[in-house]
């Protein structure tokens, strides 16, 4: 629907009455009006996923939660953004997210600028309860700028969504089930051998932690910059 | 063709199935073919050409008639215009000559008699399976010889799309796929969606272990289930329907595919239904064996190609689906009902069952119990009657402990339940659900560790991998599992186990993960001492639980 047409809504986020275009989601419109909600499968510019549950809120006359980043807001409802109850469900994935992985953050190139570090210290995670898994999983350093460590994926999605949707290329898709889900490059072939990759480096840019990192990094030093993505949508915007 | 033509077809159908003094049913489902039931069939085909006997008998392949451990079953109609029936259980081909001789004596043969005047036939009501057993699944002639299409030419020739919603909706019928969403309410939706195009899904990824009630009726009475497909079709107003088969069901897959084409051939699908201007046409599409492709989110992105994982809902399939239009997803079970709905009307169909939960359900009932097989009871059926009438006992002396329904998304119900009707709300309030209708007897040899070990890690392989709760959690919530069952757990590793169970529940994405705790959730609230009894104690420093009386 075109924004000449878009209907206002009015609900209520954490009790303060605020309006929002019908088709935004309730993240849109907590963002715009100063609340926070923490996310990590979302990335400005990517399509929706609500994989991680971390923005998961409260909805009055409901007892599910829902993920703020794919609910859309409707007229007249009541959103509750934090709780006690929300608070420890957010901790605790990220406390999943640790045990998951091998994530060594004292040795990781994106240490101090990572997504996932810097969101535990927002849910206040103290320590890790549930033992870790400490899998298997490899590294592939066969592409001449980039690497991919899987052991510190976390699933997220966003590389294979920049790939297909911003750079077109499609380089990058999932493969297996539950914890043995991993992103791959083409038909799980060495990232160094594939045919479709451009070497455009916005998977690198967009991954949260240093999962993706460019060769040149050494602990610590790899910055991500991601001001290419919204400027490209809103470009790709304007031209529609 | 127009419904004169297909009602001819019926008349004449009939009345050559009259003609035959003897007929002889032998069942080609998956159950009695694994046990050799095509030989049988063979042996008595070629018995009857080498007595002569091909105008007086008929021997013709039918579906499942549920007693499928007791295979291969063989029913012989002495004298077709007379009601008398005699089953045989665990027929070989060497009976064959036997039989045949004992059609005109009229004398049973005693040893292999199966005795029907038993709990598990009397106390069942047939209407999903009501041709199971009588029909010939690879002929179409013979489904409408039977009644079939009957409600079809009704609903295109006599009723406006929104009557037959009506009686959907009347007859209270709810979706037999897990949810119990009511499958009326759910059509009007579709109905009113607005789209350029609509889908018809039949979901028969069944993938509960132990399920197989959608594969009995694909397998039994396809031409049933492209039936009640065509009626939502031309309730919501579909052009195209999807039927989403689990390929580990070669004998659906080859019947149904038979069954389109038949169905076509005589405009029973295709263009130009029953001879009016609706169109309508159906496609198999097989599912690869993943449990979560049953979700309908993910079986719709597994139809257009991609990877079966499932997306947040809303927006719900009956407002943008398959490739975004507005999609009618219903299970096999659900949709098998609608021939009846329509042919009895929706209040015959309404008077079977409870109040909330109208009807009957298809049962696969297994484990520690003396008769396991497909069956179908009324709504409100108590719980001690499925178990002791029907399924007559425990075998061999053993005592009841629990009933797990559901499969990895249902609960164990323990002995206090036993006079519990077996409807969607009293399950709910037992602490399980109707699920898909897998009903696994235990026994006090059980362990119900070990069978909220068995779901979980169920749960745990078939986790589709997009959310954090369900693809960590369930790892987490087995490895507990598994410490406990090993006798090496704490109370402290119980705990966090309880707390992985409600943060899993309330966080995951879909229903497998907001349904995978269950298992452990309903045999911790019932059997909670089976696994304190396995924990390590607080002040013991070896790893062995110590017995009680020890302990004294
Ligand atoms: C993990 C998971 C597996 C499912 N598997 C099946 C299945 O095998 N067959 C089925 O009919 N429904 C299955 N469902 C339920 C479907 O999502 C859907 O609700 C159902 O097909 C709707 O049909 P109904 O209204 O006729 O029940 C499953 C749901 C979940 C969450
Ligand atoms: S590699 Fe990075 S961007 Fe890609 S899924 Fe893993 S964490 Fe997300
Ligand atoms: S940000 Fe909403 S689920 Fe990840």
């Amino acid at each position: 629907m075109s924004p000449m047409t878009a209907q206002v809504v009015t609900l209520k986020i954490d009790g303060q009455d605020v309006s929002a275009h019908e088709n935004d989601s309730i993240l849109t419109a907590a963002r715009e009006h100063g609340v926070f909600i923490p996310t990590l499968c979302n990335l400005d510019g990517l399509t929706t996923l609500g994989a991680c549950r971390l923005c998961l809120v409260e909805m009055a006359g409901s007892p599910k939660l829902l993920p703020a980043c794919t609910t859309k807001v409707s007229e007249g409802m009541e959103v509750v953004t934090s709780s006690e109850r929300i608070a420890k469900y957010r901790r605790m994935v990220i406390e999943l997210l640790f045990a998951e992985g091998n994530h060594i953050c004292a040795v990781c190139v994106s240490n101090g600028h990572c997504e996932l570090q810097s969101m535990a210290q927002t849910v206040g995670m103290t320590h890790v309860s549930v033992p870790y898994l400490y899998p298997k999983r490899t590294v592939d350093a066969s592409h001449e700028r980039f690497t991919v460590d899987h052991n510190r994926c976390i699933l997220c999605m966003r590389c294979v969504r920049v790939c297909d949707e911003i750079e077109g290329a499609h380089t990058w898709d999932v493969m297996g089930r539950g914890t043995a889900a991993k992103v791959i490059t083409d038909m799980n072939q060495p990232w160094g051998t594939s045919d479709t990759c451009t070497s455009c480096g916005k998977c690198v840019h967009v991954c949260p932690t240093g999962s993706l990192f460019e060769k040149t990094a050494s602990v610590s030093e790899m910055l991500k910059r991601r001001h290419f993505l919204p400027y490209l949508t809103m470009m790709r915007e304007e031209v529609e | 063709m127009n419904p004169e033509e297909l009602r001819k077809i019926a008349i004449t159908q009939k009345e050559s199935n009259a003609q035959y003094k003897h007929q002889i049913c032998v069942c080609t489902a998956a159950g009695c073919v694994s046990s050799g039931a095509d030989k049988v069939k063979d042996a008595l085909n070629a018995g009857v050409k080498k007595l002569g006997l091909e105008s007086t008998v008929q021997v013709k392949g039918v579906g499942c008639m549920g007693p499928c451990s007791a295979g291969p079953l063989v029913r012989v109609k002495v004298r077709v215009e007379s009601e008398g029936e005699i089953l045989y259980k665990e027929v070989t081909p060497e009976n064959a000559t036997e039989i045949l001789a004992s059609l005109d004596t009229g004398k049973k043969i005693d040893k292999l008699e199966y005795n029907t005047d038993v709990p598990f036939f009397t106390r069942q009501k047939k209407v999903v399976l009501e041709n199971a057993g009588y029909v010939d699944p690879d002929s179409f002639v013979d489904y409408i010889g039977h009644d079939g299409y009957e409600a079809m030419i009704k609903a295109y020739t006599e009723m406006a799309p929104q009557d037959v919603i009506e009686e959907v909706i009347k007859s209270g019928l709810r979706g037999r796929g897990g949810g119990g969403y009511p499958t009326g309410l759910k059509w009007s939706t579709v109905a009113k969606a607005r789209g350029t195009r609509k889908f018809v899904i039949c979901n028969a990824d069944e993938g509960d272990p132990g399920a197989f009630m959608d594969r009995a009726v694909a397998e039994s009475d396809p031409y049933r289930l492209l039936e009640g497909m065509a009626i939502a079709a031309y309730a919501i107003g579909a052009d195209t329907g999807y039927i989403y088969l689990r390929a580990e069901y070669p004998l659906a897959v080859k019947r149904l595919r038979a069954a389109i084409r038949q169905a076509e051939r005589h405009q029973t699908l295709g263009n130009g239904i029953c001879g009016t201007t609706f169109n309508f046409r159906v496609e198999i599409r097989l599912g690869a064996g993943a449990f979560v492709c049953g979700e309908e989110t993910a079986l719709i992105a597994s139809i257009e190609g991609n990877r079966g994982q499932p997306r947040p809902r809303p927006p719900y399939p009956a407002a943008s689906g398959l490739w975004g239009f507005p999609t009618l997803i219903n299970n096999v079970e659900t949709l098998a009902n609608i021939p009846y709905i329509v042919r009895e009307g929706g209040d015959a169909y309404g008077s079977i069952g409870t109040e909330k939960s109208k009807g009957t359900k298809v049962f696969a009932l297994a484990g520690k119990v003396e008769n396991t097989g497909l069956i179908e009871v009324p709504m409100g059926t108590l719980l001690k009657e499925i178990i002791f009438d029907i399924g007559g006992g425990i075998p061999d002396g053993g005592k009841f402990k629990a009933v797990q329904t559901g499969g990895p998304s249902g609960g164990c119900i323990p002995d206090q339940f036993l006079d519990m009707p077996v409807d969607y709300e009293s399950l709910a309030k037992a602490g399980s659900i109707m699920g898909s209708g897998g009903m696994i007897v235990m026994d006090d040899t059980s362990s119900m560790v070990d069978i909220a070990k068995f779901f979980m890690e169920f749960c745990m392989t078939e986790s589709c991998g997009k959310c954090v709760p369900c693809r960590v959690g369930t790892v987490q919530m087995h490895n507990l599992l598994e410490k406990i069952a090993n006798n090496e757990a704490t109370e402290d590793d119980l705990a966090l186990l309880q707390e992985l169970c409600d943060m899993v529940k309330n966080t995951s994405l879909c229903g497998l993960g907001q349904t995978a705790p269950n298992p452990v959730v309903s045999t911790l609230r019932y059997f909670r001492d089976e696994y304190e009894s396995r924990l390590v104690r607080k002040g013991d420093n070896g790893s062995k639980p110590q017995p009680e009386e020890v302990k004294a």
